[in-house]
């Protein structure tokens, strides 16, 4: 659409500013100060330059909460993406049963962060738990709270449990908007099921699984909560995530020049990342409707 | 149908998958403690509803209900207020700075709230707004207002620009026309965006464990709290988990209709 | 390529389908000729899609068998058909080429690259796109996908036959008559069997050899453009081929004359005493002010149309059509109309009714 040029439009998004300047810009400008002072208490500061940075980029501390980050959002992308897709594909198209499947489906997706902890602590306990039960009377040595493995194992699958349907749904959202004679004509040409998924239903979903995936990096890359219940980042540090490490550094040593500085770089990744997603997206919409 | 056949079985084994977690919880908070650590029985052999008496009597419990869908509202009713003259604008203006301005706005929904804690504590805190449900309100607006400009912008967009430029002709005002003519219009997409705030807002612990204390304390934070008391009450603990996923069932519940569009955030 | 018969049809979209009005196909027998041009003609919601989709097989029919020759290919899915079909909005495969998709259903069936090179070749020059050929679909106007779905329709030779299910909607009036041609000039040249649904009386008539007029889920008339013209054997097809339509009036019949409102209409033939309810239709074509004897009408409006004036009149009390040659200068005393008898055709129920054998005068 052609849109006016008019810069009173400013107006319109000042009360947009007001409020995301007043619970964003003047917290980051906190966090900004910390990251640059060092203090002895008593709230004396002095100031410390990029200290904290260099620290913390040279920290062992920081380099394996990413890595575990990476790993992990990696792992859930890889899996729930596809599998979102996959699931979406099979849905009833409507009716009854597509009311049916998309309640339920969107039912972990209003449960509280810690209540899907709690659930899944719950259930994967050895002693009450119906899958460490299950696991442990047929023979399987499953403990997530001692295991690095088995606590991965247990986080990742919850994160599948609890978010696939976002994946899901957007997906279904698309496939829903593809008019049926695209499906008829695929039949009448002797398309393959493979090559009616490739050339119709891929390419419009496309748009929805872009913000489908960029949703779900933001949200597995400051995954807090669901880990914390579950695992509290052990055994030993291997579920640390990066938040968990952060609130540990800000809230529990009140380290706060390394707190504030690993912020800041914790926030640029994301950042740039979804700076690369949000252009190949704008990129893409505009090709659409060129 | 082979295929009818076999999506009816991927549904089912996916949907097992999700309530099966679901169920235990359930299962859990009919039980007692007692039977909870010392057997281990696929339904409840006594059938209590002790822990729900429990949470349903005790202020301490179901004020934390109460506070949580107090900032909840408040935020999705300040989120959508603030977010709908900017959608509309983002939408149908260029202004100088407007693709920075909407870019910046989105990296605010990509912003890890850990980073955001402890200065918000410390901000709400000399502001006096600490343990306040209008604090948790307006530290839930850094996600969700971005979010929702997101969403409603999406749906503006689908509407045609002609439909303004009558109304103005006809002689309606900025206001009147927006409100009038132009809501009903996106009716949809606010209920989305509505819908959205409010599942981020009520979803989210961190935050709002961060900025309340006492007074305004969250049911999620309620919930942290008294696990790590003497003890494992796990049946109290279940029962308080299957009570906030009704909320979000009951939300689900209105909103079925539109779910399959309104996911798609009007960019389909 | 094969003759096409329909056996006993009727399709119903209820489970249950009990009195006639739940089917929104009646039953029908009926046989598309190897390598006819059909056109099947019908308002919206007269089933003409309905039957096309049976044919093609994206709808299974719940009562009857579809033949192909000999085959009943009623239970058979839509691939093994071996038919085309292009659709009323374009359908194109966003993400490919110009090229792919013209190559696609070829492609598909396994057929060798020179072979698929030639014919893509051969459709891209037919639909005018030689140019494009390597541009993706998706950035195209409406049209040129829809040029690109008639292309994916015609680049296999061997199919039993292409349906078109008013294909030419969303194209330009001025593309609309060029690819019209072309359609034509493709049939003549390939002898494939075509189905071309349309609600467009111009499109039916000048691109089929036999138009199949539709009504209320009856196939009402088949028959030459002409046929159709003189000889409509619905009130339906009288109304609705010809601008204005047919003029219908209730009448009396009696041997060689019709009774209207006390007036008597001579008839060019006689015919057994009607039963049901009776009316005799007469296109404005064949009507004549005159001055002289006639039946009374009152003038409302002449519109100049060029090449004649169409005159909007009363008669008794009915809106009534007339076609005058441009040029005849209409007077104020010109108060009757007379039709030319041999063209009157007699409707008992809304059906045709014929001359009784012999009756000829």
């Amino acid at each position: 659409m052609d849109k006016t040029q008019n810069n009173k439009a400013w107006f319109l998004v000042l009360p947009v500013l007001v409020i995301v300047a007043f619970s964003a810009v003047i917290p980051l400008m906190t966090v900004v100060n910390y990251s640059v002072n060092d203090t002895f208490g008593e709230n004396e500061f002095f100031w410390n330059g990029l200290g904290w940075f260099e620290d913390m980029i040279a920290s062992d501390r920081m380099h394996s909460a990413l890595g575990r980050q990476v790993l992990f959002s990696a792992i859930i992308l890889a899996i729930e993406v596809p599998l979102g897709i996959f699931i979406a594909l099979h849905m009833p198209k409507k009716g009854f049963w597509a009311s049916f499947c998309l309640v339920l489906m969107a039912l972990p997706l209003l449960i509280p962060f810690n209540v899907v902890g709690t659930i899944w602590q719950i259930f994967g306990r050895v002693d009450i738990g119906l899958l460490g039960h299950g696991l442990a009377s047929i023979g399987v040595d499953y403990n997530y709270t001692n295991d690095a493995l088995d606590a991965w194992i247990t986080i990742i699958v919850m994160d599948v449990w609890h978010w696939t349907s976002l994946v899901a749904l957007l997906c279904y959202a698309g496939l829903q908007s593809i008019p049926q004679a695209y499906y008829q004509a695929a039949r009448i040409d002797q398309a393959s099921r493979w090559s009616v998924f490739r050339f119709i239903e891929l390419p419009k979903m496309s748009g929805v699984l872009l913000i489908a995936v960029l949703l779900r990096f933001m949200d597995s890359f400051m995954i807090y909560t669901e880990p914390f219940v579950v695992t509290g980042g052990g055994p030993g540090n291997s579920t640390t995530f990066l938040s968990i490490d952060l609130v540990k550094m800000a809230v529990g040593q009140f380290d706060l020049g390394p707190a504030a500085a690993f912020s800041i770089m914790y926030f640029l990744v994301i950042l740039l990342v979804s700076w690369v997603f949000y252009t190949v997206m704008t990129t893409l919409d505009n090709a659409e409707t060129k | 149908m082979m295929r009818a056949r076999s999506s009816a079985i991927v549904m089912t084994v996916y949907l097992l998958f999700l309530l099966i977690p679901i169920y235990w919880l359930i299962n859990m908070s009919l039980k007692t403690n007692t039977e909870i650590t010392s057997t281990f029985t696929l339904i409840p052999a006594t059938l209590t509803f002790a822990n729900y008496v429990t949470i349903l009597t005790d202020p301490s419990w179901y004020m934390g209900y109460v506070n949580s869908l107090i900032y909840v509202v408040l935020n999705t009713l300040i989120s959508i207020t603030v977010a709908l003259p900017a959608a509309y604008a983002f939408s149908r203006y260029s202004f100088m700075g407007d693709k920075h301005l909407f870019f910046w706005l989105l990296t605010n929904r990509m912003s890890p709230p850990a980073v955001f804690a402890l200065p918000f504590f410390q901000l709400y805190s000399s502001v006096g707004l600490f343990d306040t449900h209008i604090a948790v309100a307006l530290a839930h607006c850094l996600f969700n207002v971005p979010l929702a400009v997101w969403i409603l912008e999406g749906f503006m967009r689908g509407v045609p620009k002609e439909i303004d430029e009558t109304a103005y002709i006809d002689g309606y005002g900025f206001g009147r026309f927006f409100v009038r003519i132009f809501m009903p219009l996106i009716a949809s997409g606010i209920g989305v965006a509505a819908f959205f705030c409010f599942m981020f807002s009520w979803v989210e612990l961190l935050l709002s464990r961060t900025l309340t204390s006492v007074y305004a304390k969250s049911i999620a934070s309620t919930m942290t709290r008294t696990v790590s008391a003497s003890g494992m009450d796990w049946g109290v603990l279940a029962a308080a988990g299957v009570l906030t996923i009704i909320p979000g069932a009951l939300v689900i519940y209105f909103v079925r209709n539109y779910i399959a569009k309104g996911f798609a955030l009007g960019r389909v | 390529m094969a003759q096409i018969t329909l056996k006993n049809l009727a399709h119903s979209y209820l489970p249950n389908p009990q009195a006639e009005a739940d089917f929104a196909l009646k039953e029908m027998d009926h046989v598309w000729q190897d390598g006819g041009a059909y056109a099947l003609l019908g308002s919206s919601g007269c089933g003409k899609t309905t039957l096309l989709n049976i044919i093609s097989g994206i709808v299974r029919p719940s009562h009857g068998r579809v033949l192909f020759g000999a085959r009943d290919v009623t239970d058979e899915e839509t691939a093994a058909r071996n038919i085309a079909q292009v659709f009323q909005f374009p359908v194109v495969y966003d993400t490919m080429t110009v090229r792919e998709n013209l190559a696609f259903p070829l492609r598909n069936r396994g057929m060798d690259a020179a072979y698929i090179a030639a014919r893509v070749a051969h459709i891209a020059q037919m639909i005018g796109m030689e140019d494009r050929l390597n541009r993706k679909a998706r950035g195209l106007t409406a049209d040129a996908k829809q040029k690109i779905s008639l292309g994916r329709g015609m680049v296999r030779e061997d199919v039993n036959a292409i349906l078109f299910d008013e294909p030419l909607t969303v194209i330009d009036p001025h593309m609309k008559w060029e690819l019209r041609t072309q359609l034509k000039q493709l049939h003549r040249q390939l002898g494939h069997t075509m189905i071309y649904v349309t609600h467009d009386q111009t499109e039916a008539l000048t691109f089929a050899d036999k138009v199949v007029v539709m009504y209320d889920g009856r196939v009402v008339q088949i028959g030459t453009p002409e046929e159709l013209f003189e000889t409509p054997a619905h009130t339906f097809v009288g109304y609705f081929i010809g601008s204005p339509g047919m003029n219908l009036m209730e009448a009396k019949i009696t041997g060689n004359r019709a009774h209207l409102n006390g007036c008597e209409v001579p008839l060019g033939t006689s015919y057994a005493p009607v039963a049901g309810r009776s009316q005799i239709g007469i296109r404005p074509e064949y009507c004549s002010l005159t001055s002289g004897a006639g039946l009374p009408v009152t003038l409302r409006r002449v519109e100049d149309v060029g090449r004649h004036r169409i005159i909007r009149a009363d008669l008794f009390g009915q809106a009534f059509n007339l076609i005058a040659p441009e040029g005849m200068a209409i007077d104020a005393d010109m108060t009757r109309v007379v039709f030319a008898p041999d063209k009157i055709n007699v409707f008992a129920d809304d059906w045709r009714v014929a001359a009784q054998a012999g009756g000829a005068v």
